[in-house]
């Protein structure tokens, strides 16, 4: 089997068969990470580039681990400390940096788009890590492989995605990925977060989380992100915990065996209490380390086994 | 029979083939002493298990059997086109074990190469020894097997294919133009 596409920009055009490539060769390469030696050459002088126009850790440090444990090079952007400060365009920082061999781009940025650009403008292959209110597509798959190892299958679940989905790349991702998988998605969040047209998404969408958390197998957290709050979509974070922070009591409404992800960072007290982070039906480690896997496995299906060949 | 194809081994001769190896096994490592066998994905596994069982009941003690998964160590993976691949399961720890590598045929020694780096990267064997059903010729590499099931000489158009009972409903070595 083989990925036949130069980039992954987001989960909206990607077929099932894909998702299910993407996901078994995760699952194979997750052994690697528990090797005593956690290197496989199979990426040796094949060179990665991080482009980060916003802030991250633990995206970024996932992609540059997964390279390195490919033994690919790596190299990081960030705005800070390079000759974007200077003006330098998106555009001619990408053609400057393909033009020093990099093989492909990891590219979180502000705008929505802005790695669909990216994959116009350079032959290199483009991973979206992130692009404005868009997509996170790497956070859909490792938030995929997660239900799948918990649950043993994605069709027929029920999985609630609560919080501020409006901001949410993480939360379109998974919705795409969950829905084109077979699961049911349900979306909960103040009206004021909810995103226009939420009625053509294949969802179901809640305003009261108590009835969105009725028999679901699944909760996803999603971090209230304080830093885009304010412009007054909810009075406080008080009154935001009473009405969507999720709870044990509030779980008691959810299947026996529900299982809790949050794509982190988290917001103790506000989005999710701390008894439930750090309940053992919170799978929150085991998301970042199926990241490292999944990623592992998009750098080897685009740069190795056989992928669509850029440039040979 | 499709034209072109000839059996070269049938199900009496490889039976007869695999027994003789594991006895060479034994008898070159002295027993069954911290020996295990690996099985190099896809077609040298079962050759590694079927091993296993013989040296099991010859020896009269538990051998333990991994597969190896060499996809992430090969030289060539720009040309092929990247197969569906399964996880290394390799449970125990190979330091200070005595290895037996199984594939089923034995052409550039590429593979087994990659195997070699495989196996070292999950710790220090004692010994690593190879053994393959058939050893076709035309090595790249200096690389060579210790136990052998049949010489086969070739040209390298022809392609050696091994089926096995557990995967394709009987044993045999076919060769094809």
């Amino acid at each position: 089997m083989k990925l036949k596409r130069k980039d992954i920009l987001g989960l909206q055009d990607m077929s099932t068969e894909e998702i299910r490539l993407i996901l078994d060769t995760a699952i194979s390469h997750k052994g690697i990470i528990s090797r005593p030696v956690k290197k496989v050459p199979i990426l040796k002088g094949k060179s990665v580039c991080t482009l980060f126009y916003e802030n991250s850790t633990r995206t970024r440090t996932s992609f540059e681990y997964a390279a390195k444990i490919m033994s690919a090079d790596t190299t990081s952007i960030s705005v800070a400390g390079s000759a974007i400060t200077k003006g330098e365009s998106f555009k001619d920082t990408l053609l400057t940096l393909e033009a020093l061999g990099v093989d492909l781009f990891v590219i979180r940025h502000a705008a929505g788009g802005a790695s669909h650009f990216a994959a116009k403008t350079v032959k290199s292959h483009v991973i979206n890590a992130g692009d404005g209110m868009h997509e996170h597509p790497t956070q859909g798959l490792l938030d995929m492989l997660t239900i799948l190892e918990n649950k043993g299958k994605i069709e027929g679940l029920k999985v609630l995605i609560v919080g501020d989905i409006m901001h949410s790349r993480v939360a379109r991702s998974n919705l795409w990925g969950l829905s084109k998988m077979g699961a049911e998605v349900r979306l909960c969040g103040p009206s004021t977060l909810l995103p226009a047209e939420v009625e053509k998404l294949p969802v179901k969408v809640f305003e009261n989380l108590d009835e969105a958390i009725e028999g679901v197998d699944v909760v996803n957290v999603l971090r209230i992100q304080l830093e885009r709050m304010d412009r007054g979509f909810f009075p406080s974070n008080r009154e935001y915990a009473e009405l969507f922070g999720v709870n044990k009591a509030r779980l008691l409404r959810a299947k026996s065996d529900v299982t809790i992800m949050h794509p982190g960072p988290m917001n103790r007290g506000v989005e999710i209490t701390a008894d439930v982070a750090d309940a053992d039906f919170s799978v929150i480690t085991d998301q970042v380390t199926n990241g490292l896997a999944v990623r592992m496995a998009l750098l080897y299906l685009l740069l190795g086994g056989g992928g669509h060949v850029a440039s040979a | 029979m499709a034209d072109g194809v000839t059996k070269v081994m049938d199900e009496d001769e490889i039976r007869r083939a695999l027994r003789r190896i594991a006895h060479e096994i034994i008898e070159r490592n002295k027993g069954a002493q911290n020996l295990v066998i690996i099985g190099v994905q896809s077609r040298g596994v079962p050759m590694a298990k079927r091993l296993a069982d013989l040296i099991s009941q010859i020896e009269g003690t538990d051998i333990t059997v991994g597969s190896l998964n060499v996809a992430l160590y090969r030289d060539d993976y720009a040309t092929r086109s990247a197969r569906t691949i399964s996880a290394t399961e390799i449970s125990f720890d190979v330091t200070d074990k005595r290895v037996i590598l199984v594939d089923e045929v034995l052409f550039t020694g590429r593979t087994t190469r990659a195997a070699m780096d495989a196996i070292m990267d999950l710790g220090r064997p004692s010994v690593i020894q190879l053994a393959v059903l058939i050893d076709r010729g035309h090595k790249e590499l200096p690389i060579r097997a210790d136990y052998v099931g049949k010489n086969l000489p070739t040209s390298t158009k022809e392609i050696v294919e091994v089926h096995w009972v557990e995967t394709k409903g009987e044993d045999a070595v076919m060769i094809a133009k």
